[in-house]
């Protein structure tokens, strides 16, 4: 299980808090989100553009301490989140509001 | 005994206002969805329960909420706004070309008969519909596709399609209009669209009369007469009285004729109402003073509503889907401000009282008047 942990505003949504989700095949963060997406629809579009795919500008995605952000998506995750050490963070921009 | 309920989309939630047909007390709901912007929020005229929300942010882009029980409770519904095929380009605010990308959606209006089906107006403009309750939507791309497209640019807020008005009489016929392309009339049910802008006269744009070009802040139309159009421009109060073919100005008296906000008295077509703002650089009252101005003569002849609004170091803002009538005996006229105030005047007009004062910025404002 891929540990995830979301916005305040993604857990509202989704009604969840920290999340877990099962990734058959690589796991990477195009997989890990459409992992999410399925387990939980009211996510779609809110992380990445339902259209291009691209992820939404304000958000960052973090583990182990580095920024995943400009990985491909297709890119594998750290061991240690694949492990379920760690968890695969994605992260609300601190741009105030 | 009939009540209405006012629904008010802000900066930070939606809020539901309810009274009696008193309206001297109210219930303030919400927020909802806190912390989220919402642009509009609006009910189904064939089921006032059936209400629909724009929710948003620029971190997590666009959701539509639905609520089959007035607001009490909500379910997210369908988010994908995807352009007909290749989306190309408008302008962008320096002349060169800019890819057209889905923001957010602005306005909601619901069909008049059937509850499930539903326009929304976006940004990049472009309209969509859906007619199963917002669980998916479908572009009508024939305006976006209307070879003026490419040269459409955006206003300070967006190129945002901000007014949708259907035609109560003839149901093929639709109104909508774009910041800053202007005005657009179908005939046939959303697949081909004609610039209605015709008499319109805006400095900033090369060609001050051209077909289109034009930042149309607002239309508003009474059922009654659906040919007869209002319209808040930047600049200039306007009216058409052959359903947006031909527009001449009526502006008379006002102290400004810059603004966002425009309706209609719901028992009175004559009867119109608008909130003068300074200019577009100083968007606020005239003065420190909030002022809602109606004629009853359809436009040129204006008088100031004073009573009850602060007259004094008011600079907040009514923004353009911020102003709502009921359609009760004496007709209620609703607006809100950026300052967070909910304004109600229960007898046309003569008299304001504020419901509430320190929400979010106020975004929008749709009231229903339920038997």
């Amino acid at each position: 299980m891929i540990r995830v942990t979301l916005p305040a505003h993604l857990r509202t949504l989704a009604r969840v808090d920290e999340v877990a989700v099962e990734v058959s095949g690589a796991a990477t963060p195009r997989t890990v989100i459409d992992a999410l997406e399925a387990c939980y629809p009211v996510l779609r579009g809110t992380i990445r553009d339902q259209v291009t795919q691209q992820r939404r500008p304000f958000l960052r995605f973090f583990a182990c301490e580095e920024d995943l952000s400009h990985d491909s998506p297709d890119h594998p995750l750290p061991e240690p989140v694949i492990a379920g050490r760690e968890p695969f963070m994605i992260v609300g921009a601190m741009a105030g509001g | 005994m009939s009540s209405v309920r006012v629904l008010v989309g802000t900066r930070k939630g939606a809020f539901v206002l309810t009274s009696d047909g008193a309206r001297k007390d109210w219930r303030i709901a919400g927020p909802h969805f806190a912390g989220w912007e919402i642009y509009h929020l609006k009910g189904s005229p064939a089921e006032p329960n059936r209400l629909y929300a724009s929710q948003g942010t620029g971190w997590f882009g666009q959701l539509i909420q639905r609520s089959n029980d007035g607001g009490e409770t909500w379910e997210p519904v369908g988010n994908k706004f995807a352009y007909d095929g290749v989306p190309g380009t408008h302008q962008w605010y320096d002349g060169t070309p800019h890819p057209w990308e889905f923001a957010r959606v602005w306005h909601l209006e619901p069909s008049l008969t059937d509850p499930d089906t539903v326009y929304a107006g976006v940004q990049d403009a472009a309209l969509f519909r859906s007619t199963d309750g917002a669980q998916t939507w479908q572009e009508l791309s024939g305006l976006r596709t209307h070879e003026s497209g490419p040269s459409w640019q955006p206003g300070a807020g967006g190129l945002c399609l901000h007014t949708i008005l259907l035609d109560p009489v003839n149901r093929d016929r639709m109104f909508i209009a774009i910041s800053a392309a202007g005005a657009f009339r179908t005939d046939d049910g959303g697949a081909t669209w004609k610039p209605i802008n015709r008499g319109l006269k805006s400095q900033g744009i090369p060609k001050p009369e051209a077909e289109v070009g034009h930042c149309v802040h607002r239309l508003a139309m009474h059922p009654s007469r659906p040919d007869v159009l209002f319209m808040q421009k930047h600049w200039d109060v306007m009216r058409s009285d052959d359903a947006g073919d031909s527009w001449h100005e009526v502006s008379g008296n006002l102290p400004t004729d810059f603004g966002f906000a425009i309706d209609v008295h719901a028992h009175e077509p004559e009867t119109i109402y608008v909130v003068p703002i300074k200019s577009d650089s100083e968007h606020f009252p005239l003065e420190g003073q909030l002022r809602v101005f109606r004629s009853r003569t359809g436009g040129h002849e204006w008088e100031p509503l004073t009573n009850g609004l602060p007259q004094r170091d008011c600079y907040v803002n009514v923004l353009r889907d911020a102003m709502a009538v009921d359609a009760l005996d004496r007709c209620g006229v609703y607006f809100g401000t950026t300052g967070g105030q909910v304004y109600a005047s229960a007898d046309a007009g003569d008299h304001w009282t504020a419901i509430v004062r320190d929400l979010p910025p106020v975004l929008s404002v749709e009231v229903q008047t339920l038997p």
